[in-house]
């Protein structure tokens, strides 16, 4: 079964490598699975997120990470990205000027062997399909990729990617910040459309609200770069009642 | 019928020193793959005029022509304008000094007549406009081909149903032998000799380049072509082209070129002239691509009459130097101007490109895109004069100018020289510099896209509004193009 295994994984910033941001972190997750990440502000989730897909602001300092048993960490971050590791953007990138159709084609086509060309018919209809079922109007594809979007737009068009990518792992960072109830739903009928034993999830958000529509097998607290708690999803039921402070004072008084 | 060129040469606020910046341009670092246009084949000329430049090699060439004895005194004096002008390095970059006019080749040709069939081409030349897809163009979507080998047109033919609509198509050797009325009614009217060095330079030494005429309300359907090729080491190519829209006449022109990489010095310098009489539309698509040891110093100037309309759309991928800023003398009411211009500088390129629009008559409208990429070390300059004077009424001028650097050492500087007198007028002028973000080409790269499919992506996307305006097979070349300055410039 595909995983991706995180190994007493340490990430600081490219600029200031001695100062680290994630500090020991290990974390394995297997496709079928949804493992959902909580924690305070400014305690390393985006960080581990980033650091996994290969951001040049961050680097591993030690540890490592493994899909499926070999190491990731010299690769290019598009040699990730095809190898089925997905990151659903906190904060998107515009691209002026280039549609989202043609942006989601040419991800598509890097996909393909060298001289294999993409059917067009055949991606339209995919790719319209996947739009009717996020309730994406079809003018949307001829829009330039995020530029101008409202936030709920930019996590759909996420959404949208992932579906039309079919990532083995994704990494979804935040990704219910900024959207209102109806777009969140939108947003996690697409996570659990794609559910099953060939999908595995690690799911970085700061409330429990995201967990009422993408219910998680596994809840883990994050703080200060360490996973510090692991349970199952009452755990975030616990947090949303206690708050970020009863793990603080957990932790001092261990 | 005198153009105001008085008022086409830089203003002050052109003038601006370069000198600190020239440094950069002496050693062009090349790495970037230019296949496409990178071969030679060797060919024996008939006609050499040799290296170097004298009064013997004007008449050589006028002698090879054999033309009327006006055109060789018109050839000679602009040889005495040539020399009398200084290189214009007090606001220019003084790369130009680099080029050595003694060492030049200014005319070499197999002879003056060109071939109506590709069959009776010779073999040596057809093989380069093969490999170039020129013949696979024109049967599929061109009314007619010009295609000119160094200094004259090896191949030349226009479709029978263009022809009997009474169109014109043909260079300017045959043009001047056969139609010389029209042909001097207009010829040096448009850009005199004395407009600038290089102008003076091509009304010495021009060969080649395209005549056309478009008879009174003849539309022509399809685009004619031309296609400009450098194949000799050391040659000056230096085509003169001009195209004349008669009254209500349509016409669209597409021009490319390319040359082999040499390790010396090109120089292309050639002079175009449009005139679009009442009514008339002309469209004028280039397609730049030279190899990055040529001076590309082209002079190109349309003079649009009452309600005319004409269109430059300039794209410069290639050469070391290119200075071009294609302009519309907006001589008659209501008359319109259009440049759209997109330059891509990479590693030891300067592009220096832009627009002159000239109003000189009531209710005209002129509009200036412009857009830029500097890659690595590549310097895009944009230089824009649009005048406007006091004595007209209702003119309009939009300009906008927008750079994209690729990297934290790529160069882009704007000299827009406005000058708008009167308070009827309406003038706007914006000016954006954006740089691909770190964070853009990450998302992109997340997505699965290499660095380089990314860089082009984000590039094809910052120029995509302006080549949806493109026929649909030259935005397809000029997108590949792109691809393949992309693919150079990262890793």
């Amino acid at each position: 079964m595909p995983s991706l295994e995180i190994r007493d994984l340490f990430v600081a910033l490219s600029a200031t490598p001695d100062k680290p941001i994630v500090k020991g972190l290990t974390l394995t997750i297997r496709t079928g699975e949804v493992h959902a990440i909580m924690g305070p502000n400014g305690t390393g989730k985006s960080t581990l997120s980033k650091a996994i897909a290969g951001h040049p602001d961050y680097v591993i300092t030690s540890g490592d990470v493994l899909l499926d048993g070999k190491s990731i960490l010299a690769m290019e971050p598009d040699q990730r990205a095809r190898a089925g590791i997905f990151l659903a953007f906190q904060y998107p990138s515009e691209i002026p000027g280039v549609t989202i159709a043609n942006f989601v084609r040419a991800a598509v086509q890097a996909r393909l062997a060298e001289g294999e060309d993409l059917d067009a018919t055949a991606y339209y209809k995919r790719l319209y399909s996947k739009m009717d079922l996020l309730k994406i109007d079809r003018k949307f594809t001829s829009r330039a990729v995020n530029e101008g979007f409202s936030g709920g737009e930019k996590k759909r068009c996420e959404i949208l990617q992932m579906a039309m990518l079919e990532p083995t792992f994704a990494l979804m960072d935040e990704t219910d910040s900024g959207l209102d109830i109806d777009a969140l739903r939108i947003v996690a009928e697409g996570v659990e459309a794609m559910r099953g034993d060939k999908f595995g999830v690690m799911l970085i958000t700061h409330y429990q609200r995201l967990l009422d529509y993408i219910v998680p097998d596994f809840v883990h607290v994050m703080y200060d770069g360490r996973i510090v708690k692991s349970g199952d999803k009452s755990l975030a039921l616990e947090l949303e009642a206690k708050g970020y402070d009863w793990i603080k004072q957990e932790l001092a008084t261990a | 019928m005198k153009p105001p060129s008085d008022l086409l040469a830089p203003p002050d606020a052109l003038l601006e020193s370069e000198a600190d910046t020239s440094v950069a341009m002496e050693n062009p670092t090349v790495g970037i793959d230019q296949t496409a246009g990178d071969f030679t084949y060797d060919v024996k000329y008939a006609y050499d005029a040799g290296s170097g430049l004298s009064e013997d090699t004007i008449r050589y060439i006028s002698d090879v022509k054999k033309e009327a004895s006006w055109i060789l005194d018109f050839r000679l004096k602009a040889y005495q304008t040539f020399l009398s002008k200084p290189m214009p390095t007090h606001w220019a970059t003084k790369d130009l000094e680099n080029i050595d006019f003694n060492k030049i080749r200014y005319y070499l040709s197999q002879g003056t007549k060109p071939k109506r069939t590709w069959d009776e081409v010779p073999d040596d030349i057809k093989k380069t406009f093969e490999r170039l897809g020129i013949p696979e163009q024109e049967r599929k979507f061109l009314a007619g081909v010009e295609a000119q080998f160094d200094s004259e047109a090896a191949y030349s033919n226009v479709k029978d149903i263009v022809a009997k609509q009474g169109v014109i198509f043909c260079n300017s050797t045959e043009a001047l032998r056969e139609h010389p009325e029209l042909f001097r009614k207009w010829f040096g009217k448009v850009i005199p000799t004395g407009d600038n060095k290089f102008s003076a330079l091509n009304s010495a030494v021009f060969s080649g380049g395209s005549f056309i005429y478009v008879p009174k309300g003849v539309k022509v359907a399809m685009p004619l072509q031309a296609y400009f090729r450098i194949n000799a080491e050391n040659f000056g190519q230096f085509e003169r082209t001009l195209i004349i829209a008669d009254e209500g006449a349509e016409v669209t022109y597409m021009e490319g070129c390319t040359a082999p990489k040499f390790s010396t010095s090109t120089l292309h310098s050639a002079v175009v002239e449009l005139v679009a009489l009442k009514g008339a539309k002309i469209q004028y698509i280039t397609v730049q691509n030279w190899a990055n040891n040529v001076f590309n110093l082209v002079t190109k100037r349309a003079i649009a009459m009452e309600d005319a309309e004409v269109k430059w759309i300039d794209c410069n991928i290639g050469s070391r130097l290119t200075m071009k800023y294609p302009g519309v003398i907006l001589k008659g009411k209501r008359a319109r101007g259009e440049v759209i211009s997109i330059a891509l500088a990479n590693d030891g390129q300067h592009q220096v490109t832009g627009a002159k629009m000239v109003h000189a008559a009531d209710d005209t409208t002129s509009v200036i895109v412009a857009k830029s990429i500097s890659v690595g070390q590549g310097r895009s300059t944009y230089r824009g004069v649009v005048h406007i004077p006091k004595h007209l009424k209702g003119c309009k001028n939009n300009t906008e100018c927008d750079a994209l650097l690729i990297n934290s050492n790529s160069r882009t500087d704007t000299y827009p020289a406005i000058v708008v007198r009167g308070d009827t007028h309406a003038v706007q002028h914006e000016a954006s510099v954006s740089k691909i973000s770190e964070d853009m080409i990450f998302y992109m790269q997340q997505r699965g896209l290499t660095e380089a499919q990314a860089m082009s992506l984000a590039v094809n996307g910052f120029v995509n509004d302006l080549v949806r305006q493109f026929p649909m097979e030259y935005s397809v070349e000029l997108k590949r193009l792109i691809d393949l300055e992309m693919e150079g410039s990262v890793g």
